[in-house]
């Protein structure tokens, strides 16, 4: 299972306390993660990543073991570690005023 | 017994202010949505418990509610707002051309008839339509793709289609606003538009009189004569008896015909109400008092409405969806304000209180008439 810690706003949205912990198929990376992600918890489509465009929203950065994977192709294998649940994939919102 | 429940959109949350017909003490629930811009909260004519909600983020971009018994409960719906076909273009502030992008949803406004169907007014510029509760959205193109789309320029607060009007006498007929393009008008159900300017001066536009280009805040409408419509434009109040063919500016003797809002009385179609904002840089009442002005002439002639509101030190700004009237007898007229105050006259206008002072900001206020 791979764990995904949302910021706290959504996981309001989709009524959950915690880590999310999903069943990815096949490898893991960015993509699978968030098609899981949305298949589970509809009401986040568009939330994360633009609904057309499938572009991250410009206020969120995707980390794992420590690293910014935020740049990086959607489609790249995340660490082991992410993939075997052992660390967690962070969705952040960014530190913005307002 | 009768009621009313008034709708508050704020940068923070939505909340659902209720009373009885008298209108004297209020129950407030909220903040629905906390942390969440909600631009605009409206309810169906045709069935007063069904709401949507336009919840918006920086962070998070455009989610949207339903309620189904009148906000106690809600549940996501359908927040894919996609343009029909490849968008193309409008200005950008620097008059370069800008790929069309939605951000947010600023105004919903539901069937007179069928609580399933919901129009949206988008930005960026774009009316959008659900006739299935909100399962999904679809764009009617035929405004967007208008042909002076491509010159559409965005206002400071971006190219937001910010108002819709339905004819209550004509289902094919509705208009709508967009800052900074100007009014338009279907006959025909959305499918096909046509600018409704002529009349309007804009002195900030190379062309004053141009078709299209002109800053409309809002327009109003008293359901008993929809082909007059009252329009708050950027600088200058302005009336149509010819549903938007032709428009005069009913500015009188205001003290500023700047401003963001307008709305018309539910039973005296002449007696229209306006809060006159300094200028277009100073986003707040002239002299630091708050006033509503009121005309039951039809415009040109303005009432000062001061009981109850602040005479001093006051430099809040009054946002354009951010006010609406009951149905009740007398009528009801409220307002919100950026300073968080939803101000309240069960009187037309004569006698205002505070229904609540210390709200975040206020987006939008509209309220329901309950039987």
């Amino acid at each position: 299972m791979v764990r995904v810690v949302l910021p706290p706003h959504l996981r309001t949205l989709a009524r959950v306390d915690g880590d999310v912990a999903l069943e990815v198929g096949g490898a893991v990376t960015q993509r699978t993660i968030l098609d899981a992600l949305e298949a589970r918890y509809p009401e986040l489509k568009g939330t994360i990543r633009d609904q057309v465009t499938l572009k991250r929203r410009p206020f969120l950065r995707f980390f794992a073991c420590e690293e910014d994977w935020s740049h990086e192709s959607p489609d790249a294998p995340l660490p082991a570690a992410v993939a075997s649940g052992t660390e967690p994939f962070f969705i952040v919102g960014a530190i913005a005023g307002g | 017994m009768s009621g009313v429940r008034v709708l508050v959109g704020t940068r923070k949350g939505a909340f659902v202010l209720s009373s009885d017909g008298k209108r004297n003490s209020w129950d407030v629930s909220g903040p629905h949505f906390g942390g969440w811009e909600m631009y605009h909260v409206k309810g169906s004519p045709a069935d007063p418990n069904r709401l949507y909600a336009s919840q918006s983020s920086a962070w998070f971009g455009q989610v949207v509610h339903r309620s189904n018994d009148g906000g106690r409960t809600w549940e996501t719906i359908d927040n894919k707002f996609a343009y029909e076909g490849t968008p193309g273009t409008h200005q950008w502030y620097d008059g370069t051309p800008h790929p069309w992008e939605f951000k947010r949803v600023w105004h919903f406004e539901p069937s007179l008839t069928d609580p399933d169907t919901v129009f949206a007014g988008v930005e960026d510029a774009a009316l959008f339509r659900t006739t299935d509760g909100g399962k999904s959205w679809h764009e009617l193109p035929g405004l967007r793709e208008h042909g002076s789309g491509a010159s559409w320029q965005p206002g400071a607060g971006g190219l937001c289609l910010h108002t819709i009007v339905l004819d209550p006498s004509n289902a094919d007929r509705m208009f709508i606003a967009i800052s900074a393009a100007g009014a338009f008008r279907t006959d025909d159900g959305g499918r096909s538009w046509k600018p409704i300017n002529r009349g309007l001066s804009s002195q900030y536009i190379p062309d004053p009189t141009a078709e299209v280009g002109h800053c409309v805040h809002r327009i109003a409408m008293n359901r008993s004569r929809p082909n007059v419509l009252f329009m708050q434009k950027h600088w200058d109040v302005m009336r149509t008896d010819d549903a938007g063919d032709s428009w005069r500016e009913i500015s009188g003797n205001l003290p500023t015909d700047f401003g963001f809002v307008v709305d018309v009385h539910a039973h005296e179609p002449d007696t229209v109400y306006v809060v006159p904002i300094k200028s277009d840089s100073e986003h707040y009442p002239p002299e630091g008092k708050l006033r509503v002005y009121r005309s039951r002439t039809g415009g040109n002639e303005w009432e000062p409405l001061s009981k109850g509101l602040p005479d001093r030190d006051c430099y809040v700004n009054v946002l354009r969806d951010a006010m609406a009237v009951d149905s009740l007898d007398p009528c009801g007229v409220y307002f919100g304000t950026t300073g968080g105050q939803l101000y309240a006259s069960p009187d037309a206008g004569d006698n205002w209180t505070p229904i609540v002072r210390d709200l975040p900001a206020v987006l939008s206020v509209e309220v329901q008439t309950l039987a």
